[in-house]
């Protein structure tokens, strides 16, 4: 998740499908919680928890060993898409989801940057 | 590269469905027996390019594929603009029985993929005596909701939406050409009309209840299933040869939701047996023309 800032700002075209989306959401990891800064596409900043007061649109939470098939560079069945998680409510997407929706090939790629090699 | 012309022949069929004049796009190619193939939910006939363009199978077969009424290249009719569309399991079965009388097709094979994989078992149910045989692709008796269909149709989300919603249901080693080529598609879908289908994938065409009267003798049933397809996925099909008596499945490994039209040639390896199974079974008479 560290890198995540790197992965997503170095795609200039998926820079480019987020470039009207200014928000924070979070991404829970397990018990770590990330909070990501998106500005004009660009993610600006990926905080750490844990968090006294965070602010964000909307929240994606699964545990760790979920992210970790998901991230695999060819997934297994099941594990291949945000809405396969959320079909097998592994995955909880809350909060205000019009930024999350309105944009989703942009949130799906940012999620799918952290993926080494295989498919975005 | 060389220019050519592909083999279809694309027409638009003039029909009365549902009590109103229709305009239908339909697209051909090849003879023989005729093979109905039926799109998924929000998309049309382009699902089929590859399968319309097979000189193999357009030996043997003749492969006809129609958008549905408000997809693709068909109109929606007169006075669409004052009504939500919404498709019910009854409708749907009355416009494919409807262009099978139209076409005057003699005991076609029907072959359908989602909300095609479902209606295909409608059909082998209510009219077993008019098909050859009824091939189901990511076929399932009824798909558990996972999503709020109303972010599909709003003012303040781009119908592209649509595309990006099912993106994940092509399976990951799909060609990229072929992969954005079908999501191409759905991005094209009018406002409203891929969670129009949806309402006969998840709500009115649960036909959980009555698969099990489905008779293979009378009209044989081949099931393929993409394993990466969660939407109606392997443990859907395999549920459905549990329950179906003489139902024929293969799960199809790296392929998902969309089959013919993200991986056709995978996919070709998988259907080619099942038609040649349904080629031979014509000709040892086992079904009556």
């Amino acid at each position: 998740m560290e890198n995540l800032a790197q992965l997503v700002n170095a795609d200039e075209r998926l820079v480019w499908k987020g470039r009207f989306i200014d928000t924070s959401f979070m991404v829970e990891v397990g018990e770590t919680a990330y909070l990501i800064k998106v500005t004009e596409g660009r993610i600006a900043s990926v905080t750490r928890g844990p968090f006294v007061m965070p602010s964000w649109s909307f929240a994606l939470r699964a545990s760790r060993e979920e992210w970790e098939q998901f991230w695999l560079p060819v997934p297994p069945p099941g594990s291949n898409d945000l809405f396969a998680l959320i079909k097998r409510r592994a995955l909880k997407v809350e909060g205000n989801l019009h930024p999350f929706m309105a944009n989703l090939f942009y949130f799906k790629g940012v999620m799918a940057a952290l993926r080494t090699g295989g498919n975005k | 590269m060389k220019s050519y012309f592909e083999p279809i022949v694309g027409r638009y069929l003039h029909l009365e469905l549902l009590g109103k004049p229709h305009r239908l796009y339909v697209e051909e190619a090849g003879q023989g027996i005729p093979l109905l193939c039926l799109h998924t939910a929000g998309s049309d006939t382009r699902q089929y390019r590859a399968l319309l363009n097979d000189p193999e199978i357009l030996k043997r077969f003749r492969v006809i594929a129609f958008d549905l009424p408000w997809h693709g290249k068909s109109s929606p009719p007169a006075g669409w603009q004052n009504a939500d569309y919404r498709l019910t399991s009854r409708d749907y079965t009355d416009i494919i029985m409807g262009v099978v009388d139209a076409m005057a097709l003699d005991s076609p094979v029907a072959m359908g993929c989602s909300i095609g994989g479902r209606i295909v078992l409608q059909l082998a149910l209510e009219h077993p005596e008019r098909f050859r045989a009824i091939i189901g692709l990511q076929s399932g008796a009824h798909v558990d909701p996972y999503y709020d269909v109303t972010w599909l149709h709003r003012p303040d989300v781009h119908g592209e939406v649509s595309a990006a919603v099912v993106s994940g249901l092509v399976g990951p080693l799909s060609p990229e050409a072929e992969r954005w080529e079908t999501l191409w598609h759905y991005m094209q879908g009018g406002p409203g009309i891929f969670k129009g289908d949806l309402y006969f994938y998840k709500q009115d065409g649960d036909i959980r209840g009555r698969v099990a009267e489905i008779d293979t003798s009378r009209c044989p049933l081949y099931l393929l299933t993409g394993e990466y397809d969660y939407s109606c996925t392997p443990e859907d099909t395999m549920d459905l040869v549990s329950r179906i008596k003489g139902a024929d499945a293969t799960i199809m490994k790296g392929l998902g939701h969309f089959p013919m039209s993200e991986d056709p040639e995978t996919f070709l390896r998988y259907l080619r047996p099942v038609l040649d199974n349904i080629l031979a079974s014509g000709a040892a008479g086992q079904k009556a023309n």
